[in-house]
Order: C-alpha cells, then sequence, then structure tokens
C-alpha cells in the first residue's frame, strides 16, 4: 500500500509541560519505581531471616548515605502513589473531574505526600531508625 | 440493525474477554494498599533501626507479621497489574510484549513468596 504524506497529530514534546500531565506520568514512573524498590523489601527481610550478619550488612547498606537517599526517594514515591492513587479513586467514583477541581486536588497530593515522607523520616531519626 | 448476540451484552466482557476484572482488582488492591502502606512506612521508621534481636521480634509478633505478610502479596498483585499496563502500552511486537509480560509476572510471584517465606521463617522460628 502506497505511503500517504498525511498529517501527524502532534507529538508529546510540543506541549508546554502541566501539572496535569506532568502528575499523571509521575504516578506511571512511581509505580514503575516502587515495583523495582520493592526489592530491597524483600532483600531485607530476607537478610532478617539468614540470621545477624547478613541482617547487619544490609543494615549497613541500606543505612549508609547512599542508601539513605534512595531510602528518601523511594518514600518519597510511595506516598506521592498513594496519595494520587486515592485522587484517582476519587475520580473513579466520577468526581472532581472539573479543571479546576484536578489543580486543587494535583497541589493536595503533592503537599500530602511531602509532608507524609517529611514526617516518616521525622520518625526515623527520632527513634533512631535514620541512624 | 444490531448483529451482536444479546449474549454477549448479558455477559459484558467485550473484545479483551475479561471485561473490568483488571480494572477492578487493581482498585480493590489500591483501596487494601491504603491503610497498609500508611502503616508500613510509619511503622518501618520506627522500628527498622533496631539491631538484629529487635527487628526480627518486631516482625515476629502475629499482627506485624500477618500485616507483612497480607501487605507483600497485595503489593505485588497490584505491581504485576499495573507493570502489566505499562509492557501493553510501550512494548509493541507480541514475542517481546509476552515475553515482557511473562517476566514480570514470573518475578512478581517469586518476589512475593520469597519475601512471605522470610517472614514466616522468622515468625516461626525456622
Amino acid at each position: 500500500m502506497e505511503q500517504q504524506d498525511r498529517p501527524l497529530s502532534p507529538h508529546l514534546q510540543v506541549y508546554r509541560p502541566q501539572l496535569t500531565s506532568v502528575m499523571s506520568i509521575s504516578h506511571r514512573v512511581c509505580g514503575v519505581a516502587l515495583s523495582v524498590g520493592s526489592l530491597l523489601l524483600i532483600y531485607w527481610l530476607s537478610a532478617a531471616a539468614a540470621g545477624p550478619e547478613a541482617f547487619s550488612r544490609a543494615q549497613g547498606m541500606l543505612g549508609g548515605f547512599f542508601g539513605q537517599i534512595i531510602l528518601f526517594l523511594f518514600t518519597y514515591a510511595l506516598f506521592y502513589h498513594l496519595c494520587n492513587g486515592v485522587r484517582h479513586l476519587y475520580w473513579d467514583s466520577g468526581n472532581g473531574l472539573e479543571i479546576d477541581a484536578v489543580y486543587r486536588t494535583g497541589y493536595i497530593v503533592i503537599g500530602v505526600s511531602i509532608a507524609l515522607t517529611l514526617l516518616v523520616w521525622i520518625l526515623a531519626y527520632a527513634t533512631g531508625g535514620g541512624a | 440493525m444490531d448483529l451482536r448476540t444479546p449474549i454477549k451484552n448479558a455477559r459484558g466482557l467485550g473484545s479483551a474477554k475479561n471485561g473490568v476484572t483488571h480494572w477492578w482488582l487493581q482498585r480493590v488492591t489500591a483501596v487494601a494498599l491504603v491503610p497498609l502502606v500508611i502503616w508500613f512506612a510509619f511503622s518501618l521508621a520506627s522500628n527498622a533501626g533496631g539491631n538484629h534481636a529487635e527487628v526480627t521480634a518486631w516482625i515476629a509478633s502475629p499482627l506485624t507479621a500477618g500485616l507483612f505478610i497480607l501487605l507483600i502479596g497485595t503489593v505485588f498483585f497490584h505491581a504485576q497489574l499495573g507493570l502489566q499496563v505499562v509492557i501493553e502500552d510501550y512494548v509493541h511486537g507480541k514475542v517481546a510484549q509476552l515475553a515482557c509480560l511473562l517476566a514480570v509476572k514470573f518475578l512478581a510471584f517469586i518476589l512475593a513468596v520469597t519475601g512471605i517465606l522470610a517472614v514466616l521463617r522468622i515468625a516461626l522460628g525456622g
């Protein structure tokens, strides 16, 4: 069949990033990142099950500077995906789909996910879990 | 004239033959994960810094062990449903897509079983 030079619909990159689109793709990116990050949980649990030596190796790795940065990003991805997931469930009920409501819940999701992340890390350091 | 038989509408399973099953299970696991993940994050933050004896004692308590097992099962079930959609969207070509889907499903299952066995071993002192 002969290929025709038909006009293409605009590619994604011609659009200016907006809160709506950025939050949408972030939800998916965080979901994939969390899936990969779940390996850490299984590794940590397996190390705890294996015995004190394996466990202290795992604690050393995850509790180190680099490990803590990964865990901090993981915490944020977790709470972002959680809060934005609740936003999706709210949308599934048929509510909050007007553009101003979408922006309002978007800012709420960002605010609440940052707050929960900080709370968890304050708790971790207060109880010695972070050190 | 409608060429579809009424049973198609009665079953409501659409062209993919599974109706809203995938969508629905994604939502059910999402709802279950809201309290589980909040418990997990805060509980882990206040308990994960201990030494081996303290951490295993915490995991071994029936409530913690039970919630961990529920969390692991639900997380990996939810994750493989989500990754399936991502793969179906971005991986083109039948063979590559099928390979990715199988890899993700098998891996999710292996990780879930490994995690649950680790929790059971700690809880039952194996």
